[in-house]
C-alpha cells in the first residue's frame, strides 16, 4: 500500500481528522433520531443512551400521525421545495445561459444586479413582501412561498451557473447553430447536460434552507391547509408543556425527504456522458 | 456551386476594430488557407463567413446571393471545428445526422450519406459508439463526417488540426487534401501553421491585424512575396531580415532566406561565428553571429559538422535577395 502518494501515517492522520468531523456534524443528528423512539422517561432520564427495551416507545409517532394532518403538512413541505427547486433552476439556467451567452448591453449590471440578492437577505424586505402577497390574495397559499424562494433561490444559481455556462465549450454551441438547432434546443439539449453537476450543486443548496425554513411559512402561509413541516413540528412546542416524542419524530421524518433529494442530486454530481465533447 | 465572394468586410468588438476591410473571392472548388498569427483576425473572418458572427459592415455572398443575414443554418455551410465540438450524448452516427434530420431530409437519405461518408473516412466500426469512447484523431474525423454529409457549398475549418500530436496531424491532413480532391468542393482553412497552410492550399491569404498581406498560390508567396510581413511568415526556418544600412544597402531592409545562404569555412560575403547547430539528418540549421549582417539563420541541405564557436563565411544568394523599403512593401 505504500506507494509515491500515500503513506500509512497520512492515510492514519486523514482519517482520523475527517472520523472526528463526522462524528461532531453526525451527534446531533443521532441524538434526535435515537430520542425520537423513546418514551418521555426515558428521554429526560438517560438522553444520551440508544433505545432499550425498556425504554423503547412509538409514543412520538403515533402522536405525529395522530395529531394534527402531518401527512399534509409533509406534502406541503414537498410541493413548495420541489417547485421552488424547479422554478430556481428553470430560471437559474436560462438566466445565466443568457448572461454568458449573449452580448448585449448592459449585460455587466445585469449580472451584477442579479447577483445583488447574495448579499441582501430577502427576510429583509417581508414587510413588503407581506403586503405585496395581502393585496394580490396570495397570503396563505403555497404560491406564496413558491414565489418568495424562487427569489431568494435565484441569486446564487443566477452567479455560480453563469461562471459554469461560460466554461461550456463555444464551438460545441456554434456546431450547434451551423446544424440548425434553435438557441432553446441547444441551451436544453448541449448546454444543460455539460451543467447537471453544477446545477445539482446549487439545487442542494437551494433545497435545504427551504425545507428548513420556518419564517415565510410563519408569516405568509400559517394556516392549517398550508403549514409546512417546520412549521407544523411548532405545534407540539407549547407555552407550558413541549411534547418532546412528538417533536423529535417530527424532526427525524423531517430529514428523511431532504435526504432522497440529497441522494439524487449527488448522483447527478458525477461527471458521466460530459466527458469526450471537446478536447 | 460554391464560391464566395466578400466585399468590404469590417468588424469590431467595441471600439477594437478586428477586420479593417477585407475584399475576397473564392472560385468553385477552391480549396483557400487563411493564414496569419493568433489575434490576426482569420477566426473572426470564418465566423463571419459561417454566419456565427454579424460584419458590422460589408457583404457575405455565397453563390452571389448576399447571405449577410441569413442564419448559420440556411447559408449551406459546414464548420469543422479546433476542439471537435462533437454532441456528448449522441453516437457518431446521430452526431453526423443531426443536422440533416433538422433540415427535414428523408430518413433513406440520411443513411445513404452516412454511409458513403462514413466509408470514406473509415468510420463505419464506430458509428454506434459516443464520441468519449473515441480517440482525438477519430473524433475529428467525425466531425469532418458530420460536415461532409450536409454536402455544402462551403466547407469551413477552423484550425481542425491544433488539438492532434503531430503524426495524427500529417495524416489528418492528408485525408482533407484528399477529401477535396474527391469532392471537388470549396474549402476554407483557418490555420496559424504556415506548414498546413503550404502543403493544402490552392490559394493562401495571409492577414495581419485585420488586414489581408497578400493573396497568391503557396508558391507565389513562397518566390515573390509583397511585403515583409509575408516574407517572414511564410518559409521556415523564417527569412532572415538584415538592417540595409548595415550592409550599404539603400533599401531599408535585405531578406534571405536561410536556404539561399551558402557557407564556407574559408572565404565568403559575411563572416561569421556558429552560434548554435540544429542537427536534423536531412538538413542542418546553423545560427551565424556576422560581423555585417548580425544572427542569421542558415539553412544547409544534408549533414554538415559545425561547432559552435568555429568561423564560418556566409554568402547570400543575390538573385534570391528581397530588399524591402521604409514601409515594408518589396523594392522591384
Amino acid at each position: 500500500m505504500s506507494t509515491a502518494t500515500r503513506s500509512l501515517p497520512r492515510a492514519i492522520g486523514a482519517h482520523a481528522i475527517l472520523l472526528t468531523y463526522t462524528a461532531i456534524a453526525l451527534f446531533p443528528v443521532v441524538l434526535v433520531v435515537m430520542n425520537s423512539f423513546k418514551s418521555r422517561a426515558g428521554i429526560f432520564g438517560a438522553p444520551l443512551t440508544p433505545p432499550t427495551p425498556k425504554t423503547f416507545d412509538l409514543i412520538g409517532y403515533t402522536t405525529v400521525f395522530g395529531q394534527g394532518d402531518f401527512i399534509h403538512y409533509f406534502q406541503n413541505s414537498l410541493v413548495v421545495t420541489v417547485a421552488s427547486l424547479f422554478f430556481v433552476l428553470l430560471f437559474g439556467a436560462m438566466a445565466a445561459f443568457a448572461l454568458s451567452e449573449y452580448r448585449f448591453r448592459g449585460n455587466t449590471m445585469m449580472g451584477l444586479y442579479l447577483a445583488l440578492g447574495i448579499m441582501i437577505p430577502i427576510r429583509l424586505g417581508t414587510v413588503a413582501i407581506l403586503q405585496l402577497m395581502v393585496a394580490t390574495g396570495l397570503v396563505n397559499s403555497l404560491t406564496a412561498l413558491i414565489l418568495v424562494y424562487t427569489a431568494q433561490g435565484l441569486p446564487l444559481a443566477i452567479f455560480i451557473l453563469s461562471e459554469f455556462m461560460k466554461q461550456v465549450s463555444s464551438d460545441l454551441k456554434n456546431a450547434g447553430r451551423i446544424d440548425g438547432l434553435s438557441e432553446y434546443t441547444i441551451f436544453f439539449r448541449l448546454v444543460l447536460p455539460l451543467v447537471r453537476p453544477s446545477m445539482a450543486t446549487v439545487a442542494v443548496f437551494t433545497m435545504i434552507p427551504i425545507w428548513n425554513d420556518l419564517w415565510f411559512p410563519l408569516i405568509l402561509a400559517p394556516s392549517e391547509e398550508t403549514k409546512t413541516v417546520t412549521l407544523g413540528a411548532q405545534l407540539f412546542l407549547g407555552q407550558f408543556v413541549t411534547n418532546w416524542n412528538a417533536i423529535l419524530a417530527a424532526l427525524s421524518l423531517a430529514i428523511l425527504p431532504v435526504l432522497i433529494l440529497y441522494v439524487i442530486f449527488s448522483r447527478q454530481l458525477i461527471r458521466g456522458i460530459t466527458s469526450g465533447a471537446v478536447k | 456551386m460554391g464560391s464566395l465572394k466578400i466585399e468590404n468586410v469590417k468588424k469590431a468588438f467595441g471600439p477594437i476594430e478586428v477586420l479593417k476591410g477585407i475584399d475576397l473571392e473564392v472560385t468553385d472548388g477552391e480549396f483557400v488557407v487563411f493564414v496569419g498569427p493568433s489575434g490576426c483576425g482569420k477566426s473572426t473572418l470564418l465566423r463571419v463567413i459561417a454566419g456565427l458572427e454579424d460584419s458590422t459592415s460589408g457583404r457575405v455572398l455565397i453563390d452571389g446571393t448576399d447571405v449577410s443575414v441569413t442564419p448559420p443554418a440556411k447559408r449551406g455551410i459546414a464548420m469543422v471545428f479546433q476542439t471537435y465540438a462533437l454532441y456528448p450524448h449522441l453516437t457518431v452516427k446521430n452526431n453526423m445526422a443531426l443536422g440533416l434530420k433538422q433540415a427535414g431530409t428523408p430518413a433513406a437519405e440520411i443513411e445513404r450519406r452516412i454511409k458513403i461518408a462514413s466509408a470514406m473516412l473509415s468510420l463505419e466500426p464506430y458509428l454506434e459508439r459516443r464520441p468519449a469512447e473515441l480517440s482525438g484523431g477519430q473524433r475529428q474525423r467525425v466531425a469532418i463526417g458530420r460536415a461532409v454529409v450536409r454536402e455544402p457549398k462551403l466547407f469551413l475549418f477552423d484550425e481542425p488540426l491544433s488539438n492532434l500530436d503531430a503524426a495524427l496531424r500529417v495524416n489528418t491532413r492528408l485525408e482533407i487534401a484528399q477529401l477535396h480532391r474527391r469532392l471537388k468542393a470549396t474549402m476554407i482553412y483557418v490555420t496559424h501553421d504556415q506548414v498546413e497552410a503550404m502543403t493544402l492550399a490552392d490559394k493562401i491569404v495571409v492577414l495581419n491585424s485585420g488586414r489581408i498581406e497578400q493573396i497568391g498560390s503557396p508558391m507565389e508567396l513562397y518566390n515573390s512575396p509583397a511585403n515583409e510581413f509575408v516574407a517572414g511568415f511564410i518559409g521556415s526556418p523564417k527569412m532572415n531580415f538584415i538592417d540595409g544600412a548595415r550592409l550599404g544597402e539603400t533599401a531599408k531592409t535585405i531578406g534571405v532566406r536561410p536556404e539561399h545562404v551558402t557557407v564556407d569555412a574559408t572565404s565568403g560575403a559575411w563572416k561569421g561565428t556558429v552560434v548554435h547547430a540544429e542537427h536534423l539528418g536531412a538538413d542542418t540549421n546553423l545560427y551565424l553571429d556576422c560581423e555585417k549582417a548580425g544572427l542569421i539563420t542558415v539553412r544547409i541541405f544534408g549533414v554538415y559538422n559545425a561547432e559552435p564557436g568555429a568561423t564560418l563565411y556566409a554568402t547570400p544568394d543575390a538573385a534570391k535577395t528581397y530588399r524591402f523599403g521604409a514601409d515594408g512593401k518589396v523594392l522591384r
